[in-house]
């Protein structure tokens, strides 16, 4: 009895540490708001989750931001846009929120009004896009998201060529709840964070060697999977395996007790 | 039990330290290198059109004015900042001559703001509009010296001396020498003026803006001289794609810029060695009207002309760039085109070059496309990551039915042995 009641104290207590390491270290002290935007890829300017994104803009301009995410997040991706005066709109926009992984391939939202479309008379119009699990590792032939950077773009994609160049005001929000990450195994040696250095054309054909691997995270405890919900499973098998292990050893006391 | 509580509060303390560790910040951007502070130059139109008295009651040019006062003011001390005028000086009729009439009137350098400041207050709105002149010399003044180049044209109407087409020397300036964007200005501008500044700041990646009061004016210009004061973290280096895989450049990581005319094909090729990953990535830039509908696809093949893997993006309507990207690593087939090998047999490093071929399907009317479409390639070498293994932990009722059953089972057995055990004992 009382090695049971070890146990299953024990197993519970592992599991909140656990629970409250995680949590503790998810969750980012609110940074400064951000009131600029990148225009391409190379000049995205980056944004981190709960961050205030408030920047001026005008109809018809590609505006670009980066954010980081890991495996196991979920990002999701909330921007209203604050339209011109109607007055001076002759038609119809259609918007579009998109998100681009360290490749520049283009991600699938599977939340949220990706390309709202505003009528002439609208004052703002909302977009969001909510990012598939990020894994922590995929085929090199997969599209998966997977850990490293991302890229948003908002743009209007139609609009009366009159309406071009307009002020508009454009606010942003980024969160990345995260998931389970249970499902998951492997590991990604690199995360998908493009490689920002001027490049050169060799010569020879002496080939570069890969950029080291950060060898930060992991140390000796590579080998202990991040917590999810198979540690519960497990231990509670455990668990549970020790309980009806204890029922057949008493089962089989119990009839030796008859007998004797 | 002391044993048994240790290695419980081991592991607890493992999951926890695990789950710190895991939580770390998984993105580091390296800063560029500041070696060149950036560079922008104003261009203003002071032809005889900025007279007209239209935004909140003032002339433009009174308007124009106080915006770049403000803008001096405003100006970051790393910012080198220097102003053009155009149709300045000439009031005559002469076409020929007043479509010369451009100066710089404050060189491109440290701004001096007191300087600069007369040098606008003295300025009369006087002759003709010479937009693609203007655009050109900015760009001489802006010189080459690797930084990105950034020219912000303000006008109120079209160009009164095409030919040039300004807007094809806006796309034949951009695809010479560094990096130049060109963000345009209409003030109060009409279809024509508004048509032909959206071509110039498309053809350079750059923005337009139709200001209709002062504060939108000085804002914006404000916005997009703060812009250039803030470099991309990398200059992409110039690389020309060869027409077939023998004779393509050899890239070693990093980020490539290129031309891409309608319907061709690029080659590229980067050397992969066994056990790494290949990253590869493209925009192209749509920098004229295109048809509406429109694709990019990236493909890797060896040096034979056999595909490994490819990445392709389509669509339609409005749009800046169009990108694609692909891993690739050689992993799990060992090729035969091996064009450099380690002879040391206990770590045979292979080096495969990998091909990468980028062709686009955009249409186009714009007449003898002559410098292609700005193409950005992102090139990456890493470690390949491994399949994973099973699961070390495991999930679901199944699990614990089995391992339930298994305690159960091994319970009855050890009871049994237990009482053999005791038997033989008591015997004994």
């Amino acid at each position: 009895m009382r090695t049971r009641h070890v146990l299953i104290a024990a197993a519970l207590g592992a599991v909140f540490l656990g629970a409250t390491g995680q949590s503790a270290a998810a969750v980012p002290s609110p940074a400064p708001g951000v009131s600029s935007a990148g225009t391409s890829f190379l000049t995205a300017v980056a944004v981190t989750p709960g961050q205030q994104v408030h920047v001026d803009a005008v109809t018809g301009d590609y505006l670009y931001w980066s954010f980081g995410a890991e495996a196991g997040q979920r990002p999701d991706l909330t921007a209203t846009v604050a339209l011109p005066p109607a007055g001076d709109r002759t038609g119809g926009q259609a918007w579009t929120i998109e998100v681009f992984d360290g490749l520049r391939r283009r991600q699938a939202c599977v939340a949220g009004e990706q390309s709202p479309l505003a009528d002439a008379s609208a004052t703002q119009i909302a977009l969001r896009c909510q990012l598939r699990q990020v894994r922590s590792w995929a085929e090199p032939w997969d599209g998966d998201p997977l850990p490293g950077t991302y890229y948003v773009r908002l743009s209007s994609t139609e609009l009366p060529e009159k309406d071009l160049g307009l002020p508009l005001k454009v606010d942003l929000l980024l969160a990345a709840p995260k998931g389970d990450t249970g499902a998951d195994q492997g590991v990604l040696a690199a995360p998908l964070v493009p490689n920002n250095r001027p490049g050169s054309v060799l010569t020879g054909g002496a080939a570069p060697s890969a950029a080291p691997v950060d060898d930060e995270d992991g140390g000796t405890f590579d080998w202990v999977p991040d917590f999810s919900s198979r540690w519960v499973w497990t231990v509670g098998g455990g668990v549970l395996a020790a309980v009806t292990g204890l029922i057949g050893f008493s089962w089989t006391r119990r009839r030796k007790v008859r007998t004797a | 039990m002391i044993h048994k509580r240790l290695s419980i509060v081991g592991i607890a303390g493992l999951i926890a330290i695990s789950s710190l560790l895991g939580a770390g910040p998984a993105q580091a951007r390296e800063p560029g290198e500041q070696a060149e502070p950036p560079r922008v130059e104003l261009v203003l139109d002071v032809s005889g059109s900025m007279r007209a008295a239209d935004i909140d009651g003032e002339t433009r040019i009174a308007v124009a004015k106080r915006a770049f006062n403000e803008v001096v003011d405003a100006l970051p001390e790393t910012t080198y900042l220097g102003i053009r005028v155009l149709g300045a000086t000439y009031p005559g009729d002469n076409k020929k001559t007043g479509c010369k009439d451009t100066q710089q009137i404050v060189e491109v350098g440290p701004v001096d703001r007191n300087a600069a400041k007369d040098a606008i207050a003295g300025l009369k709105p006087t002759g003709f509009t010479p937009v693609g002149l203007a655009l050109r010399e900015a760009a001489k003044d802006l010189g080459d010296s690797g930084s990105v180049r950034r020219i912000v044209l303000i006008t109120d109407g079209e160009d009164t001396c095409t030919p040039p087409d300004p807007c094809a020397v806006a796309r034949e300036l951009a695809a010479q020498g560094t990096k130049l964007v060109v963000d345009t200005l209409g003030l109060a501008p009409d279809e024509k003026t508004r048509k032909q500044l959206v071509c110039i700041s498309t053809a350079t990646g750059g923005t337009f803006t139709a200001a209709q009061s002062q504060e939108e004016l000085t804002d914006r210009v404000k916005q997009l001289v703060d812009r250039a004061a803030v470099p991309p973290p990398v200059a992409p280096a110039a690389v020309t794609g060869a027409e077939d895989c023998q004779s393509a450049p050899l890239l070693a990581p990093g980020v490539y810029t290129d031309r891409e005319k309608i319907g061709e094909h690029r080659y590229y090729r980067v050397p992969v060695q066994s056990g790494q990953e290949l990253r590869a990535s493209v925009s192209v830039a749509l920098d004229r009207q295109v048809s509406r509908d429109y694709g990019v696809l990236m493909k890797a093949a060896t040096a034979d002309g056999r595909e490994l893997v490819r990445g392709s993006d389509a669509g339609s309507g409005r749009a800046d760039v169009l990108s694609a990207g692909l891993r690739w690593s050689g992993d799990e087939e060992p090729s035969p085109q091996a064009s450099d090998g380690a002879d040391d047999d206990d770590q045979p490093a292979v080096t495969t070059d990998v091909c990468l071929i980028v062709s686009n399907s955009f249409a186009s009317n714009t007449a003898a496309s002559a410098p292609g479409m700005p193409l950005e390639l992102s090139i990456d070498v890493v470690d390949a990551s491994h399949a994973p293994d099973a699961p070390g932990l495991g999930r679901g009722w199944l699990l614990l039915l089995v391992l339930g059953l298994a305690g159960l089972v091994a319970g009855v057995l050890a009871g049994w042995l237990t009482r053999w055990w005791v038997a033989t004992w008591r015997e004994n």
